[in-house]
């Protein structure tokens, strides 16, 4: 391999940050996905894959993708809780890959809460 | 280009303390479950070098939340795949649980372990891939030698250095800008970067761990004191006894060839740099510097009178600098974020953190970096979370064979060179190990004096002979053949041995003696005068017999007891058969009541 400038070192660094921050806990915006029982079984893998796939798409470093179990409300899986970084929670229910990918481009990307898919902003209240 | 994106990362710790306890089959085990499950492609496993928390291993820890696993088994890992790879349930049957309160810990972030330290030098330990460049680039990796070689002259880098004020972390404490100052001062080339690593002192693994975890931190700082002092060639001298820190070195060196990060004109510039490994054949002594150039050279390792010191005749007489790992890791930081970032922390002459390794009777044993001037006491009760098994402590024992022992009531000393060495102790490379009230002070003394006696190179009297003397008096006393007059004698023979030697090692390996004199005075005296080992180590002073006042009546003895010679009724104290008694001791291990005498 031939030598590496400087502006290789920047080109590795910023191509592999994405994996450390991950570790760093250093993000933007956080996509929760319940995979409870109720979740897998009405479809939320593929609602997962969906925004791995998002992700990976655009190259994004600042999203990150957790999973969690059941929100209590398994008539209405799958769902997810978007968070961007100062704002409140916003849970949405009913999803499909193509109600995510929606989402994703609306709220995680543009900061705009899509209304139509959304149950309710904030979380419970808890002790 | 784009990175594949895996939504969660797992960190399997595999320093050698986790792989000597498993952690390549938790790991196999752990893929083989991802695969069976087809989560591979979104979950990535990751191995990482010393997560630091060695008591605790195998350890994964799970991002992005942060959680952390202990003591791991392959069996384990179904749960753990399908309950929180899966469903997103985190397992709390496998967290940690706080020795003291018996609570349960899930983020790593708050075990207090890792609460209370400050890394630096360890920054990246348990969070990269030590095996794999691009990860050491994406933490800043080589930034530090490209402002190096590209924006700074050699005289800025150790005018950096200097008011840096960091201060050799293998033992000794010699400003490091002031030893690259005086290389740089003697123009003969070729010049020398040598990076030590022999680590010999017994319960010590910082450096081990800082190669096993970040490697190319050392290299870097190397390349960067190459730099300043105008070498073109380095050499790790690493013991041969770490053998996946080798490998691991090896690797970031072919990696780092490979991008032109080593070698010939590195980042265009003209600047050559080259480092290869040499693995020592573990004598103690090769840990001093002059012993260890002449290990390098092929030659016996005997240290050799100073001056002239290194900087001017090290390696084959040329001008040479040698520094510890640690120190080396510390090196790319400096130059990145600035002296005065790295000053602010720590006391007035020792800057910086400090890596130390735990050790011993204590709960969490493993590696820690720590602030200069943090008290002894809150590593061992607020990090290490206290003793084991609710023993009593008795004194901290710092800096290996050439240190000493750091009793309860000096546990509030701070942690810097000049502090610890007014205890009677030194910082030395860092190891602590901790003895609780079972650890006789008069036998530790013996335990590190005959490794003295082994490891002495036999060059010098005073360190060959005078040692043996000293071991031959310490066994006398723990036989019971002590008399009065044999402390003094020692303290006597000690200072002329510590004056007389002829390198660091012999003139302070009396240091365990002496310190153990110094602060358990009265132990020696009740070994010489009433023939009596309180911590029931010594066996020629243990009478096996049982205190019938301290007696429970439990019985645990009379099952521990190898060859029967107890008898025991309930209710009854027990009663030991003198003529049968092997005098092995288990009753004395079992027994919670030290009702054995």
């Amino acid at each position: 391999m031939a030598k590496l400038s400087i502006e290789d070192l920047k080109k590795i660094k910023e191509s592999v940050q994405a994996g450390v921050t991950l570790r760093e806990g250093g993000y933007r915006a956080k996509v929760n996905i319940h995979m409870g029982t109720c979740g897998i079984a009405s479809g939320a893998r593929a609602v997962m894959t969906t925004i791995m796939d998002e992700i990976e798409k655009r190259d994004l470093k600042d999203v990150i993708l957790t999973t969690s179990g059941c929100a209590g409300l398994c008539s209405r899986e799958p769902m997810i809780t978007v968070e961007l970084l100062g704002a409140a929670p916003v849970k949405y229910v009913d999803l499909t890959p193509e109600k995510m990918r929606e989402i994703f481009s609306e709220h995680v990307l543009g900061g705009k809460i899509v209304e139509k898919y959304a149950l309710a902003v904030g979380s419970e209240t808890t002790f | 280009m784009a990175m594949k994106v895996f939504r969660s990362h797992l960190l399997i710790c595999a320093g050698t303390a986790c792989v000597s306890c498993g952690a390549f089959k938790v790991r196999e085990r752990l893929e083989k479950e991802l695969k069976d499950r087809g989560l591979a492609e979104e979950v990535k496993v990751v191995i990482t070098g010393c997560n630091g928390f060695c008591a605790e291993g195998p350890i994964i820890v799970v991002y992005p939340e942060g959680i952390f696993y202990g003591k791991l088994k392959p069996e384990d890992m179904p749960l753990l795949v399908e309950e929180h790879i899966l469903k997103g349930r985190p397992v709390p049957k496998l967290f940690y649980k706080e020795p003291i309160k018996k609570e349960i810990v899930p983020l790593l972030k708050d075990i207090p372990f890792f609460g209370l330290q400050v890394l630096r030098v360890l920054r990246n330990r348990g969070l990269i891939d030590p095996e794999n460049i691009d990860e050491y680039i994406a933490k800043d990796g080589y930034a530090a030698l490209h402002k190096a070689i590209t924006q700074m002259t050699p005289e800025q880098i150790i005018a950096e250095m200097k008011e840096s004020g960091l201060r050799g972390r293998g033992g000794a404490g010699f400003p490091t800008g002031d030893k690259w100052e005086e290389a740089r001062r003697f123009k003969r080339l070729p010049k020398y970067v040598i990076c030590n690593g022999d680590e010999g002192d017994p319960g010590a693994f910082m450096d081990r761990s800082i190669l096993e975890a970040d490697p190319h931190a050392v290299l870097e700082g190397m390349a960067i004191c190459a730099k300043a002092i105008d070498s073109n060639e380095g050499y790790l001298y690493v013991r041969a006894e770490y053998p996946l820190a080798i490998k691991r070195l090896n690797q970031a060196i072919e990696q780092a060839r490979s991008y032109g990060l080593l070698g010939k004109d590195i980042f265009g510039t003209g600047f050559d740099f080259d480092a290869f490994v040499y693995p020592g054949a573990g004598a103690f002594v090769c840990g001093e510097s002059t012993a260890l150039m002449f290990s390098l050279e092929g030659k016996r390792g005997m240290p050799r009178a100073k001056p002239p010191r290194s900087a001017e005749a090290g390696l084959w007489g040329q001008p040479t600098v040698l520094n510890n790992v640690e120190t080396f890791a510390n090196v790319p930081q400096i130059l990145l974020k600035g002296a005065t970032w790295f000053n602010s922390l720590g006391t007035e002459k020792s800057k910086g953190t400090k890596v130390f390794s735990l050790a011993g009777s204590i709960n969490n044993i493993g590696l820690v970096e720590v602030p200069m001037g943090i008290t002894l006491r809150s590593i061992v009760y607020d990090i290490g979370e206290g003793i084991k098994d609710k023993k009593k402590f008795k004194a901290a024992q710092l800096g290996g064979p050439s240190g000493g022992f750091v009793p309860e009531n000096l546990l509030d000393t701070p942690v810097d060179y000049e502090s610890l060495e007014a205890t009677g102790a030194i910082m030395g490379s860092g190891g602590i190990v901790i003895c609780d009230e079972s650890t006789c002070m008069v036998d530790s003394a013996r335990f590190f004096t005959n490794f003295c006696v082994e490891e002495s190179c036999g060059k010098c009297v005073p360190c060959r002979i005078g040692l043996m003397v000293m071991l031959r008096k310490l066994e006398d006393i723990g036989e019971g053949k002590g008399q009065e007059g044999d402390v003094e004698f020692m303290e006597d023979l000690g200072q002329h041995i510590v004056r007389m030697s002829h390198c660091g090692l012999g003139q302070s390996a009396p240091n365990p003696i002496l310190s153990t004199i110094r602060h358990f005075r009265d132990e020696y005296d009740e070994h010489i005068r009433e023939k009596r080992c309180r911590s029931l180590v010594c066996t020629h002073l243990i009478r096996f017999q049982v205190n019938e006042e301290k007696c429970k009546m439990c019985g645990l003895c009379l099952k521990a007891c190898p060859v029967s010679a107890i008898t025991w009724e309930k209710k009854q104290p027990a009663k030991i058969i003198k003529d049968l008694c092997t005098k092995c001791k288990s009753c004395i291990r079992v027994c919670k009541f030290w009702a054995i005498e």
